[in-house]
Protein backbone atom coordinates (compact mmCIF):
# COMPACT_ATOMS: atom_id res chain seq x y z
CA UNK A 1 0.00 0.00 0.00
CA UNK A 2 2.70 2.44 0.94
CA UNK A 3 4.53 2.59 -2.35
CA UNK A 4 1.44 3.79 -4.20
CA UNK A 5 0.59 7.43 -3.88
CA UNK A 6 -3.12 7.01 -4.50
CA UNK A 7 -5.26 4.57 -2.54
CA UNK A 8 -8.74 3.24 -3.12
CA UNK A 9 -11.22 5.58 -4.88
CA UNK A 10 -8.31 7.86 -5.84
CA UNK A 11 -8.05 9.21 -2.29
CA UNK A 12 -4.62 10.41 -1.21
CA UNK A 13 -2.91 7.71 0.76
CA UNK A 14 -2.86 8.20 4.56
CA UNK A 15 -5.44 11.00 4.42
CA UNK A 16 -8.21 10.62 7.05
CA UNK A 17 -10.87 9.76 4.47
CA UNK A 18 -8.69 7.16 2.78
CA UNK A 19 -7.85 5.53 6.11
CA UNK A 20 -11.49 5.34 7.16
CA UNK A 21 -12.58 3.94 3.79
CA UNK A 22 -9.72 1.44 3.90
CA UNK A 23 -10.78 0.12 7.29
CA UNK A 24 -14.46 0.15 6.45
CA UNK A 25 -14.42 -1.62 3.07
CA UNK A 26 -11.05 -2.47 1.54
CA UNK A 27 -9.48 -4.14 4.56
CA UNK A 28 -12.60 -4.77 6.61
CA UNK A 29 -11.10 -6.70 9.52
CA UNK A 30 -13.91 -9.18 10.03
CA UNK A 31 -15.18 -9.91 6.53
CA UNK A 32 -12.01 -9.46 4.43
CA UNK A 33 -8.99 -9.99 6.68
CA UNK A 34 -10.86 -12.54 8.84
CA UNK A 35 -9.31 -11.41 12.11
CA UNK A 36 -10.91 -10.58 15.44
CA UNK A 37 -13.28 -13.51 15.14
CA UNK A 38 -13.81 -14.24 18.83
CA UNK A 39 -15.98 -11.25 19.75
CA UNK A 40 -17.64 -11.16 16.34
CA UNK A 41 -19.01 -14.65 16.97
CA UNK A 42 -19.48 -14.59 20.71
CA UNK A 43 -21.46 -11.47 21.55
CA UNK A 44 -23.45 -10.98 18.36
CA UNK A 45 -26.66 -12.47 19.66
CA UNK A 46 -28.22 -9.09 18.92
CA UNK A 47 -27.30 -5.93 17.07
CA UNK A 48 -27.12 -3.68 20.15
CA UNK A 49 -24.40 -5.86 21.68
CA UNK A 50 -22.56 -5.60 18.38
CA UNK A 51 -22.69 -1.80 18.40
CA UNK A 52 -21.42 -1.48 21.97
CA UNK A 53 -18.69 -4.06 21.48
CA UNK A 54 -17.68 -2.37 18.22
CA UNK A 55 -17.56 1.09 19.78
CA UNK A 56 -15.55 -0.14 22.77
CA UNK A 57 -13.08 -1.76 20.38
CA UNK A 58 -12.97 1.38 18.21
CA UNK A 59 -12.17 3.50 21.25
CA UNK A 60 -9.32 1.24 22.35
CA UNK A 61 -8.05 0.87 18.79
CA UNK A 62 -7.94 4.60 17.98
CA UNK A 63 -6.36 5.70 21.26
CA UNK A 64 -3.84 2.88 21.50
CA UNK A 65 -2.85 3.58 17.89
CA UNK A 66 -2.20 7.24 18.81
CA UNK A 67 -0.12 6.38 21.87
CA UNK A 68 1.83 3.65 20.12
CA UNK A 69 2.51 5.99 17.22
CA UNK A 70 3.72 8.64 19.68
CA UNK A 71 6.14 6.32 21.48
CA UNK A 72 7.28 4.43 18.38
CA UNK A 73 10.67 6.18 18.23
CA UNK A 74 11.40 5.88 21.97
CA UNK A 75 10.66 2.18 22.47
CA UNK A 76 13.52 -0.17 21.51
CA UNK A 77 12.57 -2.76 18.94
CA UNK A 78 13.24 -5.74 21.21
CA UNK A 79 10.69 -4.80 23.86
CA UNK A 80 8.07 -3.31 21.58
CA UNK A 81 5.60 -6.19 21.90
CA UNK A 82 5.33 -6.07 25.71
CA UNK A 83 5.22 -2.26 25.51
CA UNK A 84 2.36 -2.34 23.02
CA UNK A 85 0.52 -4.90 25.12
CA UNK A 86 0.76 -2.71 28.20
CA UNK A 87 -0.59 0.31 26.30
CA UNK A 88 -3.49 -1.69 24.88
CA UNK A 89 -4.25 -3.36 28.21
CA UNK A 90 -4.34 0.02 29.96
CA UNK A 91 -6.99 1.35 27.59
CA UNK A 92 -8.96 -1.87 27.85
CA UNK A 93 -8.93 -1.62 31.64
CA UNK A 94 -10.20 1.96 31.28
CA UNK A 95 -13.10 0.82 29.09
CA UNK A 96 -13.75 -2.09 31.43
CA UNK A 97 -14.04 0.12 34.50
CA UNK A 98 -16.14 2.80 32.76
CA UNK A 99 -18.60 0.26 31.39
CA UNK A 100 -18.79 -1.50 34.72
CA UNK A 101 -19.67 1.78 36.43
CA UNK A 102 -22.05 3.39 33.93
CA UNK A 103 -23.48 0.54 31.84
CA UNK A 104 -23.89 -2.42 34.21
CA UNK A 105 -26.45 -4.20 31.97
CA UNK A 106 -24.26 -4.03 28.90
CA UNK A 107 -21.24 -4.98 31.00
CA UNK A 108 -23.05 -8.09 32.17
CA UNK A 109 -24.10 -8.98 28.61
CA UNK A 110 -20.61 -8.64 27.17
CA UNK A 111 -18.96 -10.27 30.19
CA UNK A 112 -15.47 -11.62 29.76
CA UNK A 113 -15.28 -10.35 26.18
CA UNK A 114 -14.59 -6.76 27.32
CA UNK A 115 -11.23 -7.55 28.96
CA UNK A 116 -10.56 -9.89 26.05
CA UNK A 117 -10.36 -6.86 23.74
CA UNK A 118 -6.68 -6.96 24.80
CA UNK A 119 -6.04 -10.07 22.75
CA UNK A 120 -8.19 -8.99 19.81
CA UNK A 121 -5.84 -9.54 16.88
CA UNK A 122 -7.20 -6.43 15.14
CA UNK A 123 -5.74 -4.07 17.73
CA UNK A 124 -2.34 -5.66 18.00
CA UNK A 125 -2.24 -6.17 14.26
CA UNK A 126 -2.87 -2.47 13.54
CA UNK A 127 -0.33 -1.42 16.18
CA UNK A 128 2.29 -3.62 14.60
CA UNK A 129 1.42 -3.07 10.95
CA UNK A 130 0.43 0.59 10.90
CA UNK A 131 0.80 2.68 14.07
CA UNK A 132 4.41 1.67 14.70
CA UNK A 133 5.37 3.02 11.27
CA UNK A 134 3.16 6.10 10.77
CA UNK A 135 2.39 9.45 12.37
CA UNK A 136 -0.20 10.07 15.05
CA UNK A 137 -2.96 11.62 12.91
CA UNK A 138 -3.14 8.92 10.22
CA UNK A 139 -2.83 6.29 12.95
CA UNK A 140 -5.81 7.78 14.75
CA UNK A 141 -7.97 7.68 11.62
CA UNK A 142 -6.70 4.21 10.79
CA UNK A 143 -7.98 3.11 14.19
CA UNK A 144 -11.31 4.86 13.63
CA UNK A 145 -11.73 3.30 10.18
CA UNK A 146 -10.80 -0.21 11.27
CA UNK A 147 -12.96 0.12 14.36
CA UNK A 148 -15.99 1.29 12.39
CA UNK A 149 -15.48 -1.48 9.84
CA UNK A 150 -15.43 -3.97 12.69
CA UNK A 151 -18.49 -2.34 14.29
CA UNK A 152 -20.44 -2.46 11.02
CA UNK A 153 -19.54 -6.10 10.41
CA UNK A 154 -20.46 -7.36 13.86
CA UNK A 155 -23.61 -5.23 13.97
CA UNK A 156 -24.65 -6.84 10.69
CA UNK A 157 -23.98 -10.31 12.09
CA UNK A 158 -25.93 -9.38 15.21
CA UNK A 159 -28.81 -8.01 13.16
CA UNK A 160 -29.18 -11.18 11.09
CA UNK A 161 -28.99 -13.41 14.14
CA UNK A 162 -31.49 -11.22 15.97
CA UNK A 163 -34.02 -11.12 13.12
CA UNK A 164 -33.84 -14.87 12.53
CA UNK A 165 -33.44 -15.93 16.13
CA UNK A 166 -35.78 -13.73 18.14
CA UNK A 167 -37.68 -11.74 15.52
CA UNK A 168 -36.50 -8.34 16.71
CA UNK A 169 -34.52 -5.46 15.22
CA UNK A 170 -32.31 -3.64 17.73
CA UNK A 171 -34.39 -5.33 20.46
CA UNK A 172 -37.66 -3.95 19.00
CA UNK A 173 -40.11 -6.57 17.68
CA UNK A 174 -40.79 -5.87 14.01
CA UNK A 175 -43.91 -6.33 11.90
CA UNK A 176 -45.94 -4.94 14.79
CA UNK A 177 -46.28 -8.23 16.60
CA UNK A 178 -45.48 -8.96 20.21
CA UNK A 179 -42.78 -11.52 19.84
CA UNK A 180 -41.86 -12.05 23.46
CA UNK A 181 -42.93 -15.53 24.63
CA UNK A 182 -45.74 -16.76 22.43
CA UNK A 183 -44.37 -16.00 19.01
CA UNK A 184 -44.96 -19.54 17.84
CA UNK A 185 -48.68 -18.85 17.80
CA UNK A 186 -48.85 -15.37 16.36
CA UNK A 187 -46.29 -13.14 14.82
CA UNK A 188 -42.79 -13.78 13.61
CA UNK A 189 -41.45 -17.31 13.80
CA UNK A 190 -38.26 -17.70 15.82
CA UNK A 191 -35.40 -19.90 14.77
CA UNK A 192 -33.69 -20.28 18.11
CA UNK A 193 -30.60 -21.92 16.68
CA UNK A 194 -29.50 -18.54 15.33
CA UNK A 195 -29.06 -17.02 18.78
CA UNK A 196 -27.27 -20.15 19.92
CA UNK A 197 -23.59 -20.74 19.09
CA UNK A 198 -24.10 -22.68 15.80
CA UNK A 199 -26.02 -19.74 14.35
CA UNK A 200 -23.01 -17.48 14.75
CA UNK A 201 -20.86 -19.71 12.57
CA UNK A 202 -23.62 -20.03 9.98
CA UNK A 203 -24.39 -16.30 9.69
CA UNK A 204 -20.69 -15.43 9.43
CA UNK A 205 -20.20 -18.11 6.76
CA UNK A 206 -23.02 -16.68 4.66
CA UNK A 207 -21.82 -13.08 5.12
CA UNK A 208 -18.30 -13.97 3.98
CA UNK A 209 -19.72 -15.88 1.02
CA UNK A 210 -21.81 -12.79 0.16
CA UNK A 211 -18.70 -10.61 0.38
CA UNK A 212 -16.88 -13.03 -1.96
CA UNK A 213 -19.79 -12.86 -4.40
CA UNK A 214 -19.83 -9.05 -4.34
CA UNK A 215 -16.10 -8.96 -4.98
CA UNK A 216 -16.49 -11.34 -7.91
CA UNK A 217 -19.30 -9.30 -9.44
CA UNK A 218 -17.23 -6.12 -9.12
CA UNK A 219 -14.29 -7.84 -10.80
CA UNK A 220 -16.41 -9.00 -13.70
CA UNK A 221 -17.40 -5.40 -14.27
CA UNK A 222 -13.72 -4.53 -14.33
CA UNK A 223 -13.93 -2.37 -11.23
CA UNK A 224 -11.08 -3.50 -9.06
CA UNK A 225 -11.60 -1.61 -5.83
CA UNK A 226 -8.94 -3.32 -3.82
CA UNK A 227 -5.44 -4.59 -3.92
CA UNK A 228 -6.97 -7.99 -3.35
CA UNK A 229 -8.42 -7.68 -6.83
CA UNK A 230 -5.29 -8.93 -8.51
CA UNK A 231 -4.95 -11.87 -6.21
CA UNK A 232 -8.59 -12.69 -6.68
CA UNK A 233 -8.22 -12.39 -10.45
CA UNK A 234 -5.37 -14.87 -10.37
CA UNK A 235 -7.51 -17.11 -8.26
CA UNK A 236 -10.37 -16.91 -10.73
CA UNK A 237 -8.00 -17.68 -13.59
CA UNK A 238 -6.76 -20.69 -11.70
CA UNK A 239 -10.34 -21.69 -10.92
CA UNK A 240 -11.28 -21.40 -14.60
CA UNK A 241 -8.35 -23.62 -15.57
CA UNK A 242 -9.37 -26.09 -12.94
CA UNK A 243 -12.92 -26.05 -14.31
CA UNK A 244 -11.70 -26.66 -17.85
CA UNK A 245 -9.60 -29.53 -16.63
CA UNK A 246 -12.60 -30.85 -14.77
CA UNK A 247 -14.73 -30.65 -17.90
CA UNK A 248 -12.07 -32.51 -19.87
CA UNK A 249 -11.86 -35.11 -17.17
CA UNK A 250 -15.65 -35.43 -17.20
CA UNK A 251 -15.66 -35.84 -20.99
CA UNK A 252 -12.99 -38.52 -20.71
CA UNK A 253 -15.00 -40.21 -17.99
CA UNK A 254 -18.07 -40.25 -20.22
CA UNK A 255 -16.07 -41.75 -23.08
CA UNK A 256 -14.69 -44.37 -20.78
CA UNK A 257 -18.17 -45.14 -19.51
CA UNK A 258 -19.43 -45.51 -23.09
CA UNK A 259 -16.52 -47.79 -23.91
CA UNK A 260 -17.39 -49.93 -20.91
CA UNK A 261 -21.01 -50.13 -22.03
CA UNK A 262 -19.87 -51.18 -25.49
CA UNK A 263 -17.70 -53.87 -23.97
CA UNK A 264 -20.66 -55.11 -22.00
CA UNK A 265 -22.72 -55.21 -25.18
CA UNK A 266 -20.02 -57.12 -27.03
CA UNK A 267 -20.64 -60.67 -25.72
CA UNK A 268 -24.32 -60.43 -26.65
CA UNK A 269 -23.38 -59.20 -30.08
CA UNK A 270 -20.81 -61.94 -30.60
CA UNK A 271 -23.47 -64.48 -29.80
CA UNK A 272 -25.74 -62.84 -32.31
CA UNK A 273 -22.92 -62.81 -34.83
CA UNK A 274 -22.21 -66.47 -34.14
CA UNK A 275 -25.84 -67.39 -34.69
CA UNK A 276 -25.94 -65.37 -37.86
CA UNK A 277 -22.67 -66.83 -39.02
CA UNK A 278 -23.97 -70.34 -38.32
CA UNK A 279 -27.17 -69.62 -40.23
CA UNK A 280 -25.18 -68.21 -43.09
CA UNK A 281 -22.83 -71.13 -42.98
CA UNK A 282 -25.78 -73.56 -43.09
CA UNK A 283 -27.33 -71.57 -45.91
CA UNK A 284 -24.02 -71.64 -47.73
CA UNK A 285 -23.73 -75.42 -47.16
CA UNK A 286 -27.22 -75.95 -48.47
CA UNK A 287 -26.44 -73.84 -51.47
CA UNK A 288 -23.26 -75.79 -52.00
CA UNK A 289 -25.26 -79.05 -51.64
CA UNK A 290 -27.86 -77.80 -54.07
CA UNK A 291 -25.17 -76.71 -56.44
CA UNK A 292 -23.42 -80.06 -56.06
CA UNK A 293 -26.66 -81.94 -56.61
CA UNK A 294 -27.39 -79.86 -59.66
CA UNK A 295 -23.86 -80.48 -60.86
CA UNK A 296 -24.29 -84.19 -60.20
CA UNK A 297 -27.56 -84.14 -62.12
CA UNK A 298 -25.89 -82.34 -64.94
CA UNK A 299 -22.99 -84.73 -64.83
CA UNK A 300 -25.36 -87.74 -64.76
CA UNK A 301 -27.21 -86.30 -67.68
CA UNK B 1 -14.70 -36.93 48.00
CA UNK B 2 -16.86 -33.89 47.53
CA UNK B 3 -13.79 -32.06 46.26
CA UNK B 4 -13.09 -34.71 43.64
CA UNK B 5 -16.74 -34.70 42.60
CA UNK B 6 -16.77 -30.95 42.07
CA UNK B 7 -13.50 -31.17 40.15
CA UNK B 8 -14.98 -33.81 37.82
CA UNK B 9 -18.03 -31.62 37.30
CA UNK B 10 -15.79 -28.68 36.42
CA UNK B 11 -13.78 -30.83 34.01
CA UNK B 12 -16.82 -32.19 32.13
CA UNK B 13 -18.47 -28.77 31.97
CA UNK B 14 -15.32 -27.09 30.66
CA UNK B 15 -14.33 -29.70 28.09
CA UNK B 16 -17.67 -30.76 26.62
CA UNK B 17 -20.70 -28.75 27.76
CA UNK B 18 -19.16 -25.29 27.49
CA UNK B 19 -16.65 -26.22 24.82
CA UNK B 20 -14.21 -23.36 24.65
CA UNK B 21 -14.34 -23.01 20.87
CA UNK B 22 -17.77 -24.16 19.88
CA UNK B 23 -19.85 -22.51 22.55
CA UNK B 24 -17.67 -19.77 24.06
CA UNK B 25 -15.84 -18.72 20.89
CA UNK B 26 -12.44 -18.38 22.54
CA UNK B 27 -9.43 -19.34 20.48
CA UNK B 28 -11.27 -19.08 17.17
CA UNK B 29 -8.22 -17.77 15.31
CA UNK B 30 -6.03 -20.89 15.76
CA UNK B 31 -9.16 -23.05 15.47
CA UNK B 32 -9.76 -21.73 11.94
CA UNK B 33 -6.11 -21.08 11.05
CA UNK B 34 -4.25 -24.22 12.11
CA UNK B 35 -6.89 -26.84 11.33
CA UNK B 36 -5.89 -27.71 7.78
CA UNK B 37 -4.09 -30.95 8.71
CA UNK B 38 -4.70 -33.32 11.60
CA UNK B 39 -0.99 -33.41 12.53
CA UNK B 40 -0.60 -29.67 12.94
CA UNK B 41 -3.97 -29.41 14.67
CA UNK B 42 -2.84 -32.01 17.19
CA UNK B 43 0.46 -30.18 17.73
CA UNK B 44 -1.38 -26.93 18.33
CA UNK B 45 -3.73 -28.69 20.73
CA UNK B 46 -0.84 -30.11 22.74
CA UNK B 47 0.88 -26.73 22.93
CA UNK B 48 -2.38 -25.13 24.08
CA UNK B 49 -2.92 -27.80 26.76
CA UNK B 50 0.58 -27.16 28.06
CA UNK B 51 0.36 -23.36 28.10
CA UNK B 52 -3.22 -23.01 29.38
CA UNK B 53 -2.63 -25.39 32.30
CA UNK B 54 0.55 -23.60 33.27
CA UNK B 55 -0.98 -20.15 32.78
CA UNK B 56 -4.06 -20.90 34.88
CA UNK B 57 -1.79 -22.19 37.64
CA UNK B 58 0.47 -19.13 37.62
CA UNK B 59 -2.36 -16.62 37.21
CA UNK B 60 -4.34 -18.35 39.96
CA UNK B 61 -1.39 -18.10 42.35
CA UNK B 62 -0.72 -14.46 41.50
CA UNK B 63 -4.39 -13.55 41.83
CA UNK B 64 -4.83 -15.29 45.19
CA UNK B 65 -1.57 -14.28 46.83
CA UNK B 66 -0.73 -10.92 45.28
CA UNK B 67 -3.69 -9.14 43.71
CA UNK B 68 -6.31 -10.00 46.35
CA UNK B 69 -4.27 -9.15 49.50
CA UNK B 70 -3.07 -5.85 48.03
CA UNK B 71 -6.49 -4.90 46.66
CA UNK B 72 -5.25 -4.65 43.08
CA UNK B 73 -7.95 -6.76 41.46
CA UNK B 74 -8.77 -4.10 38.87
CA UNK B 75 -5.30 -4.63 37.36
CA UNK B 76 -5.95 -8.28 36.60
CA UNK B 77 -6.25 -7.86 32.81
CA UNK B 78 -2.89 -6.12 32.49
CA UNK B 79 -1.15 -8.46 34.93
CA UNK B 80 -2.55 -11.62 33.36
CA UNK B 81 -1.66 -10.72 29.79
CA UNK B 82 1.89 -9.81 30.79
CA UNK B 83 2.24 -13.01 32.79
CA UNK B 84 0.99 -15.05 29.85
CA UNK B 85 3.30 -13.31 27.38
CA UNK B 86 6.30 -13.85 29.64
CA UNK B 87 5.29 -17.43 30.36
CA UNK B 88 5.08 -18.27 26.67
CA UNK B 89 8.48 -16.70 26.13
CA UNK B 90 10.00 -18.67 29.03
CA UNK B 91 8.44 -21.92 27.92
CA UNK B 92 9.83 -21.36 24.45
CA UNK B 93 13.36 -20.67 25.76
CA UNK B 94 13.21 -23.57 28.20
CA UNK B 95 12.05 -26.02 25.55
CA UNK B 96 14.67 -24.85 23.07
CA UNK B 97 17.41 -25.44 25.64
CA UNK B 98 16.33 -28.63 27.37
CA UNK B 99 13.76 -30.38 25.17
CA UNK B 100 14.80 -29.88 21.54
CA UNK B 101 12.57 -32.64 20.08
CA UNK B 102 9.50 -31.24 21.83
CA UNK B 103 10.50 -27.73 20.76
CA UNK B 104 10.76 -28.84 17.16
CA UNK B 105 7.28 -30.29 17.17
CA UNK B 106 5.52 -27.56 19.19
CA UNK B 107 7.86 -24.59 18.72
CA UNK B 108 6.15 -22.91 15.81
CA UNK B 109 2.83 -22.85 17.64
CA UNK B 110 4.10 -21.28 20.84
CA UNK B 111 4.39 -17.63 19.74
CA UNK B 112 0.89 -17.85 18.29
CA UNK B 113 -0.50 -18.80 21.68
CA UNK B 114 0.17 -15.40 23.27
CA UNK B 115 -2.62 -13.94 21.18
CA UNK B 116 -4.85 -16.96 21.68
CA UNK B 117 -7.72 -15.46 23.61
CA UNK B 118 -8.49 -18.84 25.18
CA UNK B 119 -5.47 -18.50 27.48
CA UNK B 120 -6.41 -15.08 28.85
CA UNK B 121 -10.08 -16.06 28.70
CA UNK B 122 -9.59 -19.07 30.95
CA UNK B 123 -7.50 -17.04 33.42
CA UNK B 124 -10.24 -14.39 33.62
CA UNK B 125 -13.07 -16.94 33.80
CA UNK B 126 -11.29 -18.71 36.66
CA UNK B 127 -11.37 -15.43 38.54
CA UNK B 128 -14.95 -14.51 37.72
CA UNK B 129 -16.18 -18.02 38.62
CA UNK B 130 -14.31 -17.69 41.93
CA UNK B 131 -12.40 -20.94 41.51
CA UNK B 132 -9.52 -21.63 43.89
CA UNK B 133 -6.09 -22.41 42.46
CA UNK B 134 -6.67 -26.19 42.15
CA UNK B 135 -10.09 -25.78 40.55
CA UNK B 136 -8.58 -23.22 38.23
CA UNK B 137 -5.89 -25.63 37.06
CA UNK B 138 -8.45 -28.39 36.45
CA UNK B 139 -10.67 -25.93 34.57
CA UNK B 140 -7.72 -24.82 32.45
CA UNK B 141 -6.65 -28.37 31.64
CA UNK B 142 -10.19 -29.47 30.75
CA UNK B 143 -10.78 -26.37 28.62
CA UNK B 144 -7.58 -27.03 26.70
CA UNK B 145 -8.54 -30.68 26.18
CA UNK B 146 -11.89 -29.48 24.82
CA UNK B 147 -10.01 -27.17 22.45
CA UNK B 148 -7.81 -30.04 21.24
CA UNK B 149 -10.81 -32.30 20.65
CA UNK B 150 -12.58 -29.60 18.65
CA UNK B 151 -9.59 -28.59 16.51
CA UNK B 152 -8.60 -32.20 15.70
CA UNK B 153 -12.20 -33.04 14.74
CA UNK B 154 -12.41 -29.99 12.50
CA UNK B 155 -9.08 -30.85 10.89
CA UNK B 156 -10.43 -34.33 10.14
CA UNK B 157 -13.53 -32.86 8.52
CA UNK B 158 -11.45 -30.39 6.51
CA UNK B 159 -9.14 -33.11 5.21
CA UNK B 160 -12.20 -35.01 3.95
CA UNK B 161 -14.05 -32.06 2.45
CA UNK B 162 -11.13 -30.12 1.00
CA UNK B 163 -11.73 -31.22 -2.60
CA UNK B 164 -15.49 -31.24 -2.51
CA UNK B 165 -17.27 -29.34 -5.23
CA UNK B 166 -18.94 -26.40 -3.47
CA UNK B 167 -20.34 -23.13 -4.87
CA UNK B 168 -17.61 -20.68 -5.87
CA UNK B 169 -18.37 -18.09 -3.17
CA UNK B 170 -18.37 -20.70 -0.41
CA UNK B 171 -14.88 -22.01 -1.13
CA UNK B 172 -12.43 -21.70 1.75
CA UNK B 173 -13.46 -20.04 4.97
CA UNK B 174 -17.28 -20.14 4.59
CA UNK B 175 -17.17 -23.93 4.23
CA UNK B 176 -14.95 -24.20 7.30
CA UNK B 177 -17.39 -22.03 9.24
CA UNK B 178 -20.34 -24.14 8.12
CA UNK B 179 -18.51 -27.30 9.20
CA UNK B 180 -17.90 -25.66 12.58
CA UNK B 181 -21.59 -24.76 12.77
CA UNK B 182 -22.56 -28.41 12.31
CA UNK B 183 -20.01 -29.42 14.96
CA UNK B 184 -21.42 -26.78 17.29
CA UNK B 185 -24.92 -28.21 16.81
CA UNK B 186 -23.56 -31.61 17.81
CA UNK B 187 -21.91 -30.11 20.89
CA UNK B 188 -25.17 -28.43 21.93
CA UNK B 189 -26.28 -31.99 22.62
CA UNK B 190 -23.78 -32.21 25.49
CA UNK B 191 -25.70 -29.58 27.44
CA UNK B 192 -27.88 -32.46 28.67
CA UNK B 193 -24.86 -33.78 30.59
CA UNK B 194 -24.99 -30.95 33.09
CA UNK B 195 -28.11 -32.43 34.60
Amino acid sequence: MEEKKKGALGLTINSPAERVFNGFIVENPTLVLLIGMCPSLAITTNAVNGIYMGLATTFVLALSNVVISAIRKIVPDTVRIPAFIVVIASFVTLVDLVMHAYMPDMYAALGVYIPLIVVNCIIFGRAEAYASKNGMVPSFFDGIGMGLGFTAAITAIGLFREILGTGTVFNIPFMGSKVAETSALHGVPQVLIFVQPPGAFMVLAFLIALMNKIKKVLENRGKDTSQFGEMAAEETAAAKKAEEMKKEAAAKKEEAAKAIEKKEELPEKTEQFKEEAEKRAQAAKEEVKDAAQEENKEVSK
Amino acid sequence: MAVIGSLITIAITASLVNNVVLSQFLGICPFLGVSRKIDSAFGMGMAVIFVITLASAVCGVIYTFVLLPFDLVYLNTIVFILVIAMLVQFVEMFMKKFMPPLYESLGIYLPLITTNCAVLGVALLNVSSEYNVLEGIVNGLATAIGFTVAIVLLAGIREKTEYNDVPESFKGMPMVLLSSALMAIAFVGFSGLRG
